[in-house]
């Protein structure tokens, strides 16, 4: 394929974060909007095109004679050459999963940027300031993510996992006047930021012994007579892991090498998928403005510990033991988040926690994924899972923006009953729910059907953690969108507007997600992304009865949930008298945050830098101030002895001579 | 003489020197100051272009450009000059602050004796880059510290004299040690029976220092140099001294000075006395790393601007000399990396600090707050420059890190790969403080409401502050361009060193 397209997808949203950054100050609010909608669009088509190209071409270069589908090196460009062997290049690797993430990547973010025309306006029209800063960010962020799920080697990721951190630190940060916001952006960096020093000593231990950093060589063999074209093969995967094994590596902590790399990698995964215990900087997160929100925080940048592990699961499939760590942790981060979420009043919170245990059920949909159950299913539906619920939680916030635009504030306690003034919002906002609830024919019913399907082929608790986690997705979905739809009437005060639907630019991404969500769960997904690149028909695999348990147990929840908060009654408050404890731990948040300020106040400001910083000024420096007083001290003290007098020089002279003579005498006798 | 380009970079500043002394106001003085920099500047590019072009034509010497003068024959003493890509990279990163440094210092009070102390600092700079001869080399070194002294202690703030007199006897403490070393190394430098020689290549060349006095000499010259260079336990003079020193100076002395410490490092302890280092780096290893570590917590808890560049300095340059004892042709290269890197951003911290302080009058973060709303310019710069400290891809810190990581860790030694992710712990604690001071300092509301009448750049603070940060990007973009550059010194052909482990 010729590089032109790939090059552009790359070149545009970075020129316009160019053109916005350095001569956005100088344009109308009007005309940078534009410009960003424009070159996002256009970078929409062109991702569209690549994509389509990709999957339905048939070009020998994606897909074998057999119907796999393969990976082909678009370009590949030196960048960094560090020995001969490890190089960093930067290049476009096109495959199932970087395709579908192209087509994900591009249509949200285009959705935000029309969206954010409307939003980032008050309702007089006054444009808010700093917009084109803004637009000027979401470009960078674009970019950078698109660089990242086209990376060919781990470096490459690595820089663009570091460019969407530091544009996510921008945007979080948008309302740099707001103290939240500022420490709701730094937090975010720097919990990140630990879990990529995870990241980059994994990338170091695996590059140290595999001698390289470019996927293609970790988890692909080339395709014979096409250079460019490689296909995932599992003899790969074998070979580098038999390097470790043969290999004088260490066992260390009694992991293997691999292993220990494996989950150090994962560690980054975690930071920026916010899983336990590297979630904290999410919720916070929600300081910047509800478009970036929906865009980074639910749609793109938090699925690249996902995709991270995606990309590299063969290699994953060579240790069940880092696999059983995904699983796990993904497990617990979904449920502790789905408990959290049912107590949370800000509804951008509750949004944000659903968020978390969305992607810890694609986290544990890879960790239960083998090529022996189903096919590795697990994989597909993880895959599918973050395709759907890129597109229902987009929808979802942007509908809150909707909503927080309109009422000006984020707690459901200011809305309530707003479905007859703001019925388009109303009616998304309740796909949304349903598709995120899993009812069929709801896009997230399949995904999350065959991410459960999978999980009862690997092992039968975590089906069932995950079956109950899903109950409880739908009862906190249901729970905020009868307290922000239905509840007690809303009355409208004199003199105030009532409450009213968005401009067209608001409205229309709203509806196309929306119809996105009824219907993506129809695509063929089997037939496009799977581990290997194998093709399947997944209705073969469809597990009616998993689908009818779940369907029921949802459809239970939303049931409960509709008796607690269709209309104003006792029941929640009786809910949570009956288990105070675990209420209050749960809207606390089981205090994480708490033992994060005391491990980084208490301890390391207080117990580390402090006292190094102590040490230095007055051990280290007293030391060598010490040297200055001494010789001070020492000439102060001899300086009697050069007082000028001559009887003094005489004295000291014949006693001297004395004692020289004496020395003498004594010597010679 | 002049044929060779080389004397040049010595024989401007000298120009200059006698331009500042015709001169009568200020105007004249700036003229001379920005001709003369940007000559320099034209120049080192004009080396760089002559350079890459011999070694594309093939020219495999290990520097190019040679050439020797003699000065005092009875002991050996010549003015050899000779560059390789890395004194080139130094050579063209002194000019473009050199001229970054006068349009900061616009404004400066005394700006006649100023600039001739500024120049003369910078001719010693130049002069050490260029020397290959190991005499004039420490000459040069030595013009280039004096001056120091008088810079801060006249036109500084705070505890001046203190530090003035801190930072001239401790890194004088560090002289000392390099005298004996260098004359050790005189002394040592041919087989018995031939004459001695002060000269880099041909005492690499007669390989007759034993391993006995290798093992002397060499802790005697990289502590002599690793003062300079920050090394714990004798940083010390670099909190004080920068958070005293005048703006131009800060930037001259953190972004070129502290340079010629890990400059030394290499090209004279490790170069000539290659078993020793082999066998001892360990221990400096030690040292630095801790340095790495030990300096970025510092910084954590600092209060004043300069204070927190200070110890990031110190952490930076930890990691230059951590780098080079790695003793490897890929974490040399980071090291080198990281020098250019480091000079170059920390110069646009302490220009961007001096600026800011021009107006505010504080250098207390707890002072300070929403620079953002009033100073847009400058605040914009200095979230780029810590940008490019915490290491953001795109900007020189990232590439120089991840070059000195990656190198290091390829290293057979289990004790080397350890404590290369103890430094990599750094990129986390260098993102707590510099987030923090952007935190309190640029964003958040406005601390102080006389802050609000205060006005943002003028054109030379931006023409001194866009110079900087272009380079601080090219650095990020094109690094292999500078990669390829500096690798060339560090093979094992040249660096016998590389060639043992």
């Amino acid at each position: 394929m010729d590089a032109t397209l790939p090059i552009l997808i790359l070149a545009i949203p970075l020129g316009m974060f160019f053109v916005l950054g350095l001569a956005g100050v100088k344009m109308s609010h009007r005309l940078a909007g534009i410009l960003g909608c424009l070159g996002m669009g256009t970078t929409l088509v062109l991702a569209y095109t690549t994509a389509f190209t990709y999957f339905f071409s048939g070009s020998p270069e994606f897909v074998d004679a057999a119907g796999n589908r393969l990976q082909a090196l678009i370009f590949d460009q030196t960048w960094l050459a560090f020995t001969d062997k490890l190089v960093i290049r930067i290049g476009f690797l096109l495959d199932p999963i970087s395709a579908m993430m192209l087509v994900v990547i591009t249509t949200i973010s285009f959705m935000v940027h029309l969206y954010s025309m409307g939003y980032m306006r008050d309702h007089h029209g006054v444009w808010e300031r700093g917009f084109q800063r803004f637009y000027a960010f979401l470009s960078l962020f674009s970019f950078s993510m698109l660089g990242l799920v086209v990376a060919t080697n781990i470096f490459q990721m690595y820089i663009f996992w570091e460019l969407v951190g530091a544009s996510s630190y921008l945007l979080i940060g948008f309302y740099f006047i707001k103290p939240s916001a500022v420490s709701a952006s730094k937090k975010a960096f720097i919990v990140t930021r630990f879990a990529d020093l995870g990241f980059l000593i994994g990338i170091l231990i695996l590059s140290f012994y595999t001698g390289t950093f470019n996927f293609t060589e970790l988890t692909s063999a080339p395709v014979e007579g096409l250079a460019g074209v490689f296909s995932v093969s599992e003899t790969t995967a074998e070979s580098v892991r038999s390097i470790f094994r043969s290999s004088a590596a260490p066992v260390f902590l009694g992991g293997s090498v691999l292993t220990w790399a494996l989950v150090l990698i994962f560690m980054g995964g975690m930071g920026k998928s916010a899983l336990l215990p590297l979630h904290i900087w999410l919720p916070d997160a929600m300081e910047g403005p509800t478009p970036v929100s929906a865009l980074i925080h639910a749609a793109t940048m938090v699925v690249a510990g996902v995709y991270l592990v995606a990309r590299l699961f063969p290699l994953y499939l060579m240790e069940v033991t880092a696999l059983e760590i995904v699983t796990w942790v993904g497990a617990i981060t979904a449920l502790y988040a789905a408990i959290v979420a049912c107590t949370q009043i800000d509804i951008k919170r509750v949004l944000a926690f659903s968020t978390i245990s969305q992607i810890a059920f694609m986290v544990v949909s890879l960790g239960v994924a083998r090529p022996e159950v189903h096919e590795g299913l697990g994989y597909m539906a993880s895959m599918f899972h973050l395709f759907t619920h890129a597109m229902f939680k987009a929808l979802l916030f942007l509908g809150a923006g909707a909503l927080i635009h309109a009422i000006g504030s984020n707690d459901y306690t200011a809305m309530h009953g707003l479905r007859k003034y703001m019925p388009v919002t109303h009616w998304t906002f309740l796909i949304g729910c349903l598709a995120i609830a899993g009812i069929i024919p709801f896009s997230g019913f399949f995904s999350k059907d065959e991410i459960l399907s999978s999980c009862l082929g690997n092992s039968t608790l975590v089906y069932i953690w995950m079956s109950a986690v899903a109950g409880l997705t739908a009862f906190y979905m249901f729970r905020l969108y009868y307290l922000i739809f239905w509840w007690k009437e809303h009355k409208v005060h004199e003199g105030h507007h009532a409450p009213h639907d968005q401009p067209w630019t608001m409205t229309l991404p709203l509806v196309i997600l929306a119809a996105v969500s009824c219907v993506a769960g129809f695509i063929p997904f089997g037939n496009f992304v799977t581990w290997n690149g194998a093709p399947y028909d997944f209705m073969a695999h469809f597990d009616w009865s998993v689908a009818a348990v779940s369907l029921c147990v949802a459809l239970a929840a939303i049931g409960l949930a509709t008796v607690m908060y269709r209309k104003e009654n006792p029941l929640p408050e009786k809910f949570r008298a009956a288990m105070p404890a675990l209420w209050t731990w749960a809207h606390h948040r089981f205090y994480w945050d708490e033992l994060y300020m005391f491990i980084t106040h208490r301890i390391i400001f207080n117990g580390i830098c402090r006292p190094i910083a102590w040490f230095d000024r007055h051990i280290i420096d007293g030391t060598m101030d010490a040297f200055a007083t001494v010789t001070n001290k020492a000439s102060q003290a001899i300086k009697p002895l050069q007082s000028g007098q001559v009887q003094l020089y005489v004295w000291w002279y014949l006693l001297g001579a004395l004692a020289l003579g004496g020395i003498t005498m004594l010597c010679l006798l | 003489m002049f044929s060779n380009i080389l004397i040049w970079f010595v024989v401007i500043p000298l120009l200059m020197l006698a331009g500042l002394a015709l001169c009568r106001d200020i105007k004249q003085i700036r003229a001379v100051a920005v001709a003369g920099s940007t000559a320099l500047v034209a120049l080192s590019v004009k080396l760089l272009v002559d350079y890459l072009a011999l070694r594309a034509a093939g020219a495999t010497a290990p520097m190019l450009f040679t050439d020797s003068w003699v000065w005092f024959a009875p002991l050996h003493i010549n003015l050899a000059v000779g560059v390789d890509g890395i004194s080139v990279a130094m050579i063209l990163l002194s000019s473009i602050i050199v001229f970054a440094g006068s349009f900061a210092s616009w404004t400066i009070p005394q700006p006649k004796a100023f600039f001739l102390w500024l120049i003369l600092l910078s001719t010693g700079v130049f002069g050490f880059f260029i020397s290959i001869d190991l005499f004039t080399m420490f000459m040069f070194y030595e013009v280039a510290l004096i001056p120091m002294y008088l810079l801060i202690g006249v036109w500084g703030s705070g505890r001046k004299e203190y530090s003035a007199m801190k930072l001239t006897l401790m890194l004088m403490g560090g002289s000392a040690f390099l005298m004996l070393g260098l004359i050790g190394i005189y002394y040592h430098s041919a087989p018995a029976g031939q004459p001695l020689t002060w000269n880099i290549l041909e005492i690499v060349r007669n390989g007759a220092i034993s391993h006995d006095w290798q093992c002397f000499l060499f802790p005697m010259t990289f502590v002599g140099f690793g003062v300079l260079g920050a090394m714990f336990p004798f940083h010390t003079w670099s909190p004080d001294g920068h958070a005293s020193a005048p703006t131009a100076v800060s930037m001259l002395h953190a972004g070129v000075l502290m340079k010629l410490g890990g400059y030394g490092c290499f090209r004279v302890a490790i170069y000539l006395m290659p078993q020793a280092a082999n066998e001892l780096a360990w221990i400096f290893l030690i040292l630095t790393g801790i340095s790495v570590v030990y300096g970025a917590f510092s910084a954590c808890v600092q209060t004043d601007l300069k204070y927190i560049n200070a110890y990031s300095s110190v952490s930076h340059c930890g990691l230059v000399l951590f780098a080079i004892l790695m003793l490897n042709t890929t974490a040399m290269t980071g090291a080198i990396m990281q020098m250019l890197s480091h000079g170059l951003m920390t110069a646009l911290f302490f220009a961007l600090i001096g600026m800011i302080y021009g107006r505010t009058h504080t250098r207390d973060i707890t002072k300070m707050g929403g620079l953002m709303r009033i100073m847009p310019y400058l605040s914009v710069c200095y979230v780029i420059a810590g940008m490019a400290s915490l290491g953001l891809p795109g900007l020189s810190g990232f590439v120089a890190e991840m070059t000195i990581f990656v190198g290091s860790f390829q290293h057979a030694d289990m004790f080397h790969r350890v404590f290369t992710i103890v430094a990599c712990c750094s990129i986390v604690i260098t993102a707590v403080y510099i987030l923090r001071v952007v935190g309190k300092l640029l964003f958040g509301p406005v601390q102080d409401p006389h802050h609000l009448e205060l006005t943002d750049a003028t054109w030379w603070e931006r023409f001194s502050t866009v110079t900087l940060i272009v380079c601080v990007a090219a650095i990020g973009c094109f690094p292999n361009f500078f990669n390829n550059l500096i690798r060339f010194t560090f093979s094992p052909d040249i660096f016998a060193v590389i060639g043992m482990n």
